[in-house]
């Protein structure tokens, strides 16, 4: 059995110490969990190590803790994959996660942070009158759809990783947002729009994220809570007219329409459209975009100083050749009845003949 | 000081289930928890819940299917309830915001399930015990005003009253170490099962039978500990589990010659024969050489479309490349039958009321008995459920009519002391780690899928042995903050005094019925053993054993084939 060396980061709050390195060998099989590592060296050696842990199994959702820097579930990391990414001869790092209070050793103070933020959201079912006599009849996919936020097991990894919430502890961050698509995506939930209102309009809420993929990355589960922060967004602004924060509605609106209409990307025009349903020269602004569009002009300027934009590529920017092709998917997209989401919880592969969303738009548009 | 009409212990789907029953009866209640709740073991019931909602299927045939996989030890009148309730239980759920499964039209869709007669299962994906468990959470943050949590408190032993009726729980607050007497006019454990007395398990850390021995110590009976279940499909070395819903979707077993060796053991269900059978089977071809090198049987969940594998199976898709490397959706898994369940448990009656005044019990930990010898699948959820909702509406009854106890603070002090104790010894004892180590193998040699007395008295030596020198456990933190160390003693001696209940129900059932196979008893005998083997804490602790009646009202025992 091969040996792997750990070191822990640990932190005793009645010594009056702060918190200092322990570094444990053990001999454990490779394809053993970080966890059986970490639980094999407080029984064998020092079973004042603190970790919180349950199930083994990532279902539990106890374990969170930073590998190699990285948030992880301790239980479903191979430690000998943990040891060959520290590199060679070099221990595995193992610390508490970030954005929380540490109460003792690698167990961090969820309540403070991860279950007051949880609560935030309203986190139950709020049904219009009283409930059917049997049950509520609803689509079958509206139910695999939240599955993916259910399949949370609220370890918090993604909380940790967060770092929109690093820059605001404010930000009600990946975790509670997923929670709060588990209602909002609901049918039987009767709150959506205000849901999404109180959610929207909140300064620390659904536009605080800066769609920086770190809890996609980090989830044990593939609950991606980035995408169930975007379609939150998405109902907000497309379904219910609500108007966000930053205007990330009209900047990706702008995008969308230039990308239709010529191929690639026009930059210069991309701020004024954002702000200007049309364009700035017809006069048709959102509120404050002429306050917003001054503010960013050093922008603009720095992009003529550098030849990234100039007066003429203002006015003009070429089509993509072949851009009838990039039209046609435009066409294609707009032509389905419903708003077709990107579930990536139900991904079909191979020759199946049912197959998932993704793999249909893989199919049909590529 | 905290006062609860009904306090209950443990914040699994019986705890949680229990708590909102009894704030409905308008009971103030108190819940605490070792663990977070939405931590509990009841997370990994995987499947589904069994109920017979469909108007083609009927409860009867519900409880004939219930009585049938007890081997006609369960008791019909537990079952016929439990059956008949489980429908309203379930759109009960489903009101509450849980995410089942829906059929074409919309209308919630079942799965096939082990030792069923009709598909009546219900389940999101497979994470049914999750998503239950979260939705319940969920109402209880929602009831926050009537239910006070008390998180990451550890109960260490149940208090009486000088009439001998239950008065509360000494607990210690795991963050700061602080011990408390909690004062309760009811009480109701629900702290689920005792896996790791096994090892492997497919059961958490966290279940170490507490409340079981916390209830044994306190006068209560303990019933039917005898009947261990040994799932069909847990992995090799570590023991998780692969669901059973994985067979309810069509797969398949395999011996390493490539035999579809159910047809053998139970030709007409296969591989959806009940779990001691399908485990027995397992468990015979690995004994007879048919087996893979790593005593193992393959389970191939290719036989099931890709989609439908994403859609309902998707957790196990993860565990089996997270934990053993395979894909699932390509390749066979090796698997083997490992511990999963305890059937036996604290005797109750219908309401969970147990044989200590004030005292309930509801769920794993608790014996109705609507298991018997062996537990169906997907019917843990529904006992969880239905006892957990009974025993809290019940406690909160009962609650209305009395004025609060008060119990002396004496238990309280000899709770600090002991704890104290094990901070504060020396360390000459042995680790309590080692002294796991050895129970968890001894008992999953001898106590298994086959028994005999040969072994099953080495088990026993073995458990009381070890029972001595659990009282002399040296540990190593000192401290007062999550001090896990200390209360992982405490546990191990809980374990231990499961153990020798276990192993004692074993010896004395001299018959094999259900989960207890004796191979130098290999034959169930109607004739004497129709009865349930009742464990009290005798005056030198260890159990005296007792029999009562097995409750029949319309199944007689017939021959099980499956």
């Amino acid at each position: 059995m091969p040996e792997y060396k750990l070191k822990l980061r640990r932190y005793d709050p009645e010594s009056g110490q702060p918190a200092y390195w322990s570094e444990y060998d053990v001999d454990l099989d490779a394809e053993r969990s970080v966890l059986q590592g970490i639980l094999t060296a407080r029984d064998d050696q020092d079973g004042s190590i603190g970790i919180r842990c349950s199930c083994r199994a990532a279902i539990c959702g106890s374990c969170a803790v930073r590998i190699n820097g990285k948030t992880a579930l301790a239980c479903n990391t191979a430690i000998g994959e943990a040891a060959e990414k520290a590199g060679d001869g070099n221990p595995i790092v193992v610390e508490p996660m970030n954005n929380m209070p540490v109460i003792k050793d690698l167990i961090v103070d969820m309540d403070a942070v991860h279950w007051k933020k949880v609560q935030r959201v309203v986190p139950w079912l709020l049904p219009d009158g009283d409930p059917p006599e049997r049950e509520y009849v609803v689509p079958a996919e509206s139910m695999i759809d939240i599955t993916q936020s259910m399949a949370c097991i609220q370890c918090g990894a993604c909380v940790g990783a967060c770092l929109s919430m690093e820059a605001n502890p404010d930000f009600i961050g990946p975790a509670a947002l997923a929670k709060a698509y588990r209602f909002v995506g609901d049918p039987r939930d009767g709150q959506e729009r205000e849901r999404l209102k109180d959610l929207a309009e909140d300064p620390d809420g659904l536009y605080t994220c800066t769609h920086c993929f770190a809890c996609v990355e980090v989830c044990p589960k593939d609950v991606a809570p980035m995408n169930q922060i975007m379609r939150l967004r998405r109902r907000a602004t497309g379904d219910f007219g609500i108007k966000d924060r930053n205007n990330g509605y009209g900047h990706e609106k702008a995008f969308v329409n230039l990308i239709e209409k010529y191929g690639t990307l026009h930059e210069a025009q991309l701020l004024p459209r954002s702000f200007g349903d049309g364009s700035l020269l017809k006069g048709q602004t959102e509120p404050g975009a002429v306050k917003e569009l001054i503010e960013n002009l050093p922008t603009a300027i720095r992009g003529l100083k550098s030849g990234k934009v100039s007066p003429v590529k203002a006015l003009w920017h070429h089509k993509l050749p072949g851009q009838e092709n990039v039209k046609r998917i435009f066409d294609e997209v707009h032509a389905k009845e419903d708003r077709l989401e990107l579930n990536l919880y139900i991904v079909g592969e191979g020759n199946d003949e049912e197959i998932g969303a993704m793999a249909e738009i893989a199919k049909e548009d590529v | 000081m905290p006062q609860h009409d009904v306090l209950v212990i443990g914040a699994g789907l019986a705890g949680q289930r229990a708590a909102l029953a009894a704030a409905e009866g308008g009971a103030s209640v108190g819940i605490i928890s070792k663990v977070h709740p939405v931590r509990s073991h009841s997370n990994a019931a995987q499947g589904g819940i069994n109920a017979a909602l469909n108007p083609e299927d009927s409860w009867e045939s519900h409880a004939f299917d219930t009585v049938k996989g007890s081997d006609y030890l369960g008791d019909q009148d537990a079952i016929e309830i439990m059956c008949r309730e489980a429908p309203d239980e379930i759109l009960h759920l489903e009101h509450l915001g849980v995410t089942f499964h829906r059929n074409e039209q919309g209308k919630l869709g079942t799965r096939a399930f082990g030792g069923a007669s009709a598909a009546r299962t219900y389940y999101v994906a497979d994470i049914t015990g999750q998503a239950i468990l979260h939705v319940l959470y969920e109402q209880l943050m929602k009831y926050s005003d009537q239910v006070d949590r008390y998180e990451e408190w550890f109960t260490t032993a149940l208090v009486k009253d000088e009439s001998g009726r239950i008065a509360g729980a000494v607990t210690r607050n795991i963050r700061d170490g602080s011990m408390e007497l909690f004062t309760a006019k009811t009480v109701i454990l629900a702290t689920g099962g005792n896996g790791q007395i096994f090892n492997p398990s497919t059961n958490a850390l966290i279940c170490t039978g507490d409340g079981i021995a916390q209830a044994y110590r306190a006068g209560a009976t303990l019933m039917d500990m005898e009947m261990i279940q040994y799932h069909p499909t847990t992995l090799a070395g570590i023991g998780l589990l692969i669901t059973e819903g994985a067979r309810g979707e069509g797969a398949h077993l395999y011996n390493a010659q490539g035999e579809r060796f159910m047809e053998r053991y139970a030709p007409n269900k296969m591989e959806l024969a009940s779990r001691d059978v399908v485990s027995r089977a397992e468990q015979t071809e690995i004994n007879e050489g048919r087996g893979f090198p790593d005593g193992t049987v393959a389970l191939d969940i290719t036989v099931v479309p890709k989609q439908r594998i994403h859609e309902a199976l998707r957790e196990i898709v993860m565990v089996g490349r997270d934990f053993a490397g395979v894909d699932i959706t390509r390749e066979p898994i090796h698997i083997k039958p490992g511990n999963h369940y305890v059937m036996g448990g604290i005797k109750t009656n219908v309401d969970g009321e147990t044989d200590v005044p004030g005292l309930y019990a509801a769920g794993e930990c608790a014996c109705v008995s609507v298991h018997g010898g062996n537990r169906l699948g997907a019917n843990s959820l529904l006992d969880t459920l239905i006892f957990g909702r009974r025993s809290g509406a019940h406690a909160a009854r009962v609650a209305k009519g009395m004025s609060m106890p008060t119990p002396t603070r004496e238990e309280l002090g000899r709770e600090r002391e002991l704890l104290d104790g094990i901070v504060k010894r020396d360390r000459t004892g042995r680790r309590v780690s080692e002294i796991k180590a050895e129970m968890g193998a001894v008992m999953d040699k001898h106590c298994a899928v086959f028994r005999d007395e040969e072994g099953l008295k080495v088990a026993l030596e073995t458990v009381k042995r070890l029972r001595e020198e659990a009282k002399t456990v040296a540990i190593d933190d000192k401290g007062t903050v999550f001090n896990q160390d200390v209360l992982g003693a405490l546990e191990l001696q809980y374990m231990l005094d499961n153990a020798e209940c276990i192993v004692t129900g074993a010896i004395e059932r001299k018959e094999s019925r259900g989960a207890q196979f004796r191979t130098d008893f290999p034959e169930r005998n109607d004739e004497e053993w129709i009865k349930h083997i009742n464990l009290s804490a005798g005056d030198d602790g260890t159990p005296e054993i007792s029999y009562s009646e097995v409750t029949m009202t319309q199944w007689e025992p017939q021959e099980r084939k499956y």
